[in-house]
Formats: C-alpha cells, sequence, structure tokens
C-alpha cells in the first residue's frame, strides 16, 4: 500500500499573528512553524497504516526550502520518505495542481490531506485534487479502517456522524478523531537520526496560474473593555442580553 | 450573467444559511445588476425562498439526493450554473458547503474563497474579504475565474427580507450517481441543536471538574435552546465528545451568544469561537484571558452562579 501525506507548514498555533508594515504578507519573525494539525492527525494514521499493514508513507509539501524541517520531522515521526515540490504555494487551486501532477506520475492508494489548514483556512485542496484526479474524497474524517481494498470510513456531519464505504484509492480530508491528540508521535532520537538518511526529493513544479491572490492582511479590529456584572446581579446579566446586545 | 445561490435544506427544510446567502446574493444582484437564481434541492417549499429576493427559482426533485453525497450535489449544482449562466456562485460555509465547494470550482474551472465575511469591497477584479488564521486576521482575496464562487461565512452577513416575484422552474431530475461512495448510515443527535446551526451556544471548560457536572451546561442549553459545546482538553479527557470540541482545531463557532463557563480562554479556544458576535464569559479567576475577548463577564463559581442563571432564565422566559 502506497500513502501519500499532505503536509502544510503553518505558524505554531500560538503564534501572534502579524503582518509586514505595508499588509501584503505574513510577518514570519519570531514565529515558530509545526505541521500543520490536521495534517498531522493524517500522517499518525497513516504511520500506523506502514507499522500494521507495511505501507510506505510519502509525505509532500509544496513551498520553498524553509518548508524543509517540517518535512525532517514527518520523517523523524516515521514517513519513509519526503517530497518537496520547489515553488510557493500560489493558492489553493495552484497546490491541487502540483499534487495532481505527483499524484498522476506515482500511484497512491490513500491520499491525505487535513481537512483545513489552520493559517489561510481555505480547506480547498483536497476536495480539488479530488475532482481533478476523478477520485472518492471524505473530508471531516474521523476514522478510517482498510479491509481488502475496501474503505470503511466515519465524517463528522453537521450535529451527528455519518458512515462510508468506498473503494481505493481515495482522498481524505483529516481532523482529530482519525487519531487522538494522545496518539501524536513525538519523534525519539532515534527517529531523528534515521532521518537525516532518509530521502527528501526536491522536485520542480509544473506550469500552472493560480486562480486567487491575497492582496492584503488586516487584523480584527481591538475591541472594547468587557462589561463585568456582580455575581449576585444575574438579573443585570440577563437584561443586557436582552436590550442591549439583543441576542436572548 | 446570474448569480447563482444554492439554498441548503436538510430534511426539505431550509437551514438559516440557506436565507443568509440569499440575503447575500441579493446586495451582490443588485451591486453588479445581475439576475439572482436561487437552486434548492429536496426543499418541501422552495417558495420560502421568495421573501430574500430572488429573480428566479430553480427547485430540483431528486429521489437519489435525498442523502447529502458530495459528488452528485456538486455534479447537479454545476451542471444548472453553466445552463444559467452563471458567473458567481455563493454557497454557505457548512460543513457540507465547503465540501462540494472546491469540487464545483474545479468542475466550472472557477476561483474560490471561502469564509467570507462581507459584500465583495470591488466587482471587477472581485475582492472579498474573507477570515483567515482560524479568525485572527482577515485577507483580501482577489478572485480571477470566469466564474467565481463564493462561500460565505455563517452569521457574518445576516438575513434581510425583501420579498419578490421570483419565477419557479419545478424540475424532477434522476440524476447520474457515478461516484464509488457510499453512505452506509447516519448517526445524528435528534433533538439537540447541532453547533453549526445554533444561535446560542453553551460552552463549558475544565473548570467544571467532571463529566458530571455537565447538567449545568446542559441545563442552561435547554433553556436557551442552544448547542452544548467544550474545550479541547475536556473533549480530550472523554468528558465530552469530539464533536462538541470547539477551537482552532476543532468546530469554529460563528453563533449570536457564546457562553463559556469555566473556559480559560486560551489563544487557540478564542481563534475559533471569535466569530461569535457577543461572548459572555463566566469564570472565578478574574485574570482568566477569557475577560479581555468577552463582552460580558462575572467574575465567580460556575457551582454558584450557573443554577441561580438557569432559575433566572427560566423566569425571564415565562
Ligand atoms: C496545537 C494546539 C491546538 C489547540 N486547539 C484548541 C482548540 O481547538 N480548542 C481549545 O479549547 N483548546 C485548544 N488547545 C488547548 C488550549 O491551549 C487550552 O489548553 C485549553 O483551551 C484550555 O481549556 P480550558 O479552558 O477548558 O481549561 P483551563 O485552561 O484549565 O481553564 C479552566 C478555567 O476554569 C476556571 N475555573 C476553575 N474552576 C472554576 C469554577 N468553579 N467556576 C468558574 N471557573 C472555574 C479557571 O479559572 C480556568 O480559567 C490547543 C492547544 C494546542 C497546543
Amino acid at each position: 500500500m502506497n500513502i501519500l501525506v499532505c503536509i502544510s507548514n503553518v505558524p505554531d498555533t500560538t503564534s501572534k499573528i502579524n503582518f509586514t508594515e505595508d499588509h501584503k504578507a505574513f510577518d514570519v519573525n519570531g514565529v515558530q512553524f509545526i505541521i500543520n494539525p490536521n495534517d498531522e492527525f493524517g500522517l499518525t494514521r497513516a504511520i500506523w497504516f506502514q507499522q500494521k499493514n507495511q505501507a510506505t508513507v510519502t509525505v509532500v509539501t509544496v513551498g520553498d526550502s524553509s518548508c524543509e524541517p517540517i518535512l525532517r520531522k514527518c520523517l523523524a515521526i516515521g514517513a519513509n520518505k519526503a517530497i518537496r515540490i520547489d515553488t510557493s504555494a500560489k493558492d489553493g487551486f495552484y497546490v491541487a495542481t502540483q499534487l495532481k501532477s505527483l499524484c498522476e506520475k506515482e500511484k497512491y492508494d490513500i491520499i491525505i490531506c487535513g481537512r483545513e489548514s489552520i493559517d489561510y483556512n481555505g480547506g480547498m485542496v483536497p476536495g480539488m485534487l479530488a475532482q481533478m484526479l476523478k477520485l472518492p474524497f471524505v473530508t471531516n474524517c474521523i476514522s478510517m479502517e482498510v479491509i481488502d481494498n475496501v474503505v470503511n470510513a466515519k465524517r463528522e456531519i453537521d450535529g451527528g456522524i455519518e458512515s462510508i464505504s468506498s473503494s481505493l484509492p481515495i482522498i481524505i480530508g483529516a481532523q482529530k478523531g482519525l487519531v487522538e491528540e494522545s496518539d501524536l508521535i513525538i519523534p525519539n532520537m532515534r527517529g531523528i537520526m534515521q532521518a537525516r538518511q532518509k530521502p527528501l526529493d526536491v522536485i520542480d513544479p509544473v506550469s500552472s496560474s493560480a486562480k486567487s491572490s491575497v492582496e492584503k492582511f488586516q487584523k480584527p479590529q481591538e475591541k472594547e473593555s468587557v462589561k463585568l456584572v456582580a455575581s449576585e446581579n444575574i438579573d443585570e446579566l440577563i437584561s443586557l442580553l436582552h436590550n442591549e446586545a439583543k441576542v436572548i | 450573467m446570474s448569480i447563482i445561490v444554492y439554498a441548503e435544506s436538510l430534511n426539505g427544510k431550509f437551514k438559516k444559511s440557506a436565507f443568509e446567502v440569499l440575503s447575500y446574493g441579493r446586495a451582490l444582484a443588485n451591486k453588479s445588476k445581475k439576475s439572482l437564481v436561487a437552486i434548492s434541492i429536496n426543499a418541501d417549499d422552495p417558495l420560502k425562498l421568495s421573501n430574500y429576493g430572488p429573480d428566479k427559482i430553480i427547485s430540483l426533485k431528486d429521489p437519489k439526493l435525498i442523502d447529502f453525497t458530495a459528488q452528485n450535489y456538486a455534479n447537479v449544482i454545476s451542471e444548472y450554473s453553466e445552463k444559467e449562466n452563471i458567473s458567481i456562485l455563493i454557497l454557505s460555509s457548512s460543513a457540507d458547503s465547503k465540501y462540494i465547494a472546491p469540487l464545483i470550482s474545479v468542475q466550472l474551472e472557477a476561483g474560490l474563497a471561502t469564509n467570507v465575511v462581507s459584500i465583495p469591497e470591488s466587482l471587477s477584479p472581485l475582492v472579498v474579504k474573507r477570515s483567515c488564521f482560524t479568525n485572527k486576521a482577515f485577507n483580501n482575496t482577489t478572485l480571477s475565474g470566469l466564474i467565481n464562487i463564493i462561500c460565505v461565512s455563517n452569521n457574518s452577513f445576516g438575513v434581510f427580507e425583501n420579498p419578490s416575484k421570483p419565477e419557479i422552474i419545478d424540475e424532477s431530475i434522476q440524476s447520474k450517481i457515478n461516484s464509488c461512495l457510499k453512505v452506509n448510515s447516519i448517526d445524528k443527535a435528534s433533538g439537540t441543536v447541532s453547533i453549526a446551526d445554533a444561535d446560542i451556544v453553551v460552552s463549558g471548560g475544565r473548570g467544571l471538574k467532571g463529566p458530571e457536572n455537565w447538567h449545568l451546561i446542559e441545563d442552561l442549553a435547554s433553556v436557551l435552546g442552544a448547542a452544548t459545546a467544550c474545550s479541547k482538553p475536556v473533549s480530550d479527557m472523554g468528558w465530552r465528545p469530539h464533536s462538541e470540541h470547539v477551537g482552532q482545531t476543532g468546530k469554529p463557532v460563528a453563533s449570536n451568544l457564546y457562553i463559556a463557563i469555566g473556559v480559560s480562554g486560551a489563544i487557540q479556544h478564542l481563534a475559533g469561537i471569535n466569530s461569535s458576535k457577543v461572548k459572555v464569559v463566566i469564570n472565578n479567576d478574574p485574570e482568566a484571558p477569557f475577560f479581555k475577548a468577552a463582552d460580558y463577564g462575572i467574575i465567580g463559581d460556575a457551582f454558584e452562579v450557573v443554577p441561580k442563571l438557569i432559575e433566572k432564565l427560566k423566569a425571564f422566559k415565562s
């Protein structure tokens, strides 16, 4: 079994989000980058397939050389090889086109993406890739088992859970639940040493154009400070919510 | 050229987001002088949409589309979009709409922006404002497709009545099912409000000490007709199901009112709930970061404050 896990390089969840002075770019100063959490749940699930079903796990990212540390981390977690498609991620469509080209060359049985990245929050790449490759696609995926080439998956829907089956190959949009937080693998010394020997191939992008571009960023307006209500004075809170905020 | 809105329904009933995206579509159609077409799939009462200003309603009925399957819904919406000579397609940001949007965008070779929070700032080029960094920031995105898709963030635009006399087209169709995905079963908690659809969300954190105290959250939610949610450690410890975990790595919340009880207000928690309109915090630690993010707050012990709040709300409601 061949598994591809698509990895996005995102600012650590505790990062202060700031932009360059012209508001055109994210200010990377002092920011630590991590594996997008949704992707990491997917990677962990892939490693389980590797351990149980002898799957080969390849990780891929579309990005410049500054993304290599997180690819090395994926290798230290246990991925067999890494690929970096050497270009900057212009938009979801552009990234999906790059991944499509890779997926047409190699044959993957399972392609796992995070359901969305925590920086751009587009949630577009997995679905676009699925449609480009005309493969079945399960997003918000919280469980996946493969028996005799049949995939049984569960998907979180608004207010419930849907059970789905499909054939391989398949594309998955991963999220928490696919594995638990406590299942995430922290690389040990041996993993880190081995990662140095594992292949990290850099390949050229295919030509493609983006269909959207980000012009400028802005931060939300500073909000007014909280109105405190004394704990003996619940009626006042109810009155504020009713008359002032008009939400009850 | 027309603007098409997909008006989402569940079990035949329109979701509130259907009226919101249609209101958004009306405003955009006025601004761009295009006609506004609403598409519904297996909706019981498509005429309901005429309260929100469409020029035309295409009401599709298809026994094969009773259950939502992304591929089939995307195929049908793409097909009708092409027939209507579409320039912009508007969807909500519900889980289902965000599922089908990228599929449709490839089918129509369209530009796509999700989590859009307001009417486009410019029409040519088409520039939309969307939230990013899990609500910690916004960006202006230029969409450069010949056709473009906008997924409107829930509860960001609002619902505006605007009665119209639309042309109604009823069509019974039999879509070809060509997806090898099969839905085997759907397991839905009945009688409870889902976080995505709720106007009010009541959320509990580790400050509630244990699952046995969750009746406080549930009772408060039931008086308010609210959905229940929780912080990440609460779902990690198994006190509550994962489906209730909200925040940067959980579900986003965009309700009118968000009440956080015993939640400290960590940056990852706040990120996911920031687009709620009004935030109330109840916490016994005046230093809890949530007080910086909230509109109203009570410094106090949840075990004393919440039962009183439930009592008073019951009295207020009756
Ligand atoms: C990568 C990453 C992603 C994350 N994603 C998320 C996410 O999506 N969502 C999320 O919620 N968290 C997330 N977190 C975790 C986050 O950092 C916090 O740890 C978490 O939100 C804290 O949960 P809490 O507020 O319930 O618990 P605590 O931080 O323990 O807060 C409990 C609060 O309850 C108060 N309290 C205690 N007793 C009482 C009482 N009797 N009455 C009233 N108040 C009381 C305390 O004063 C305290 O403020 C993430 C963390 C990481 C590293």
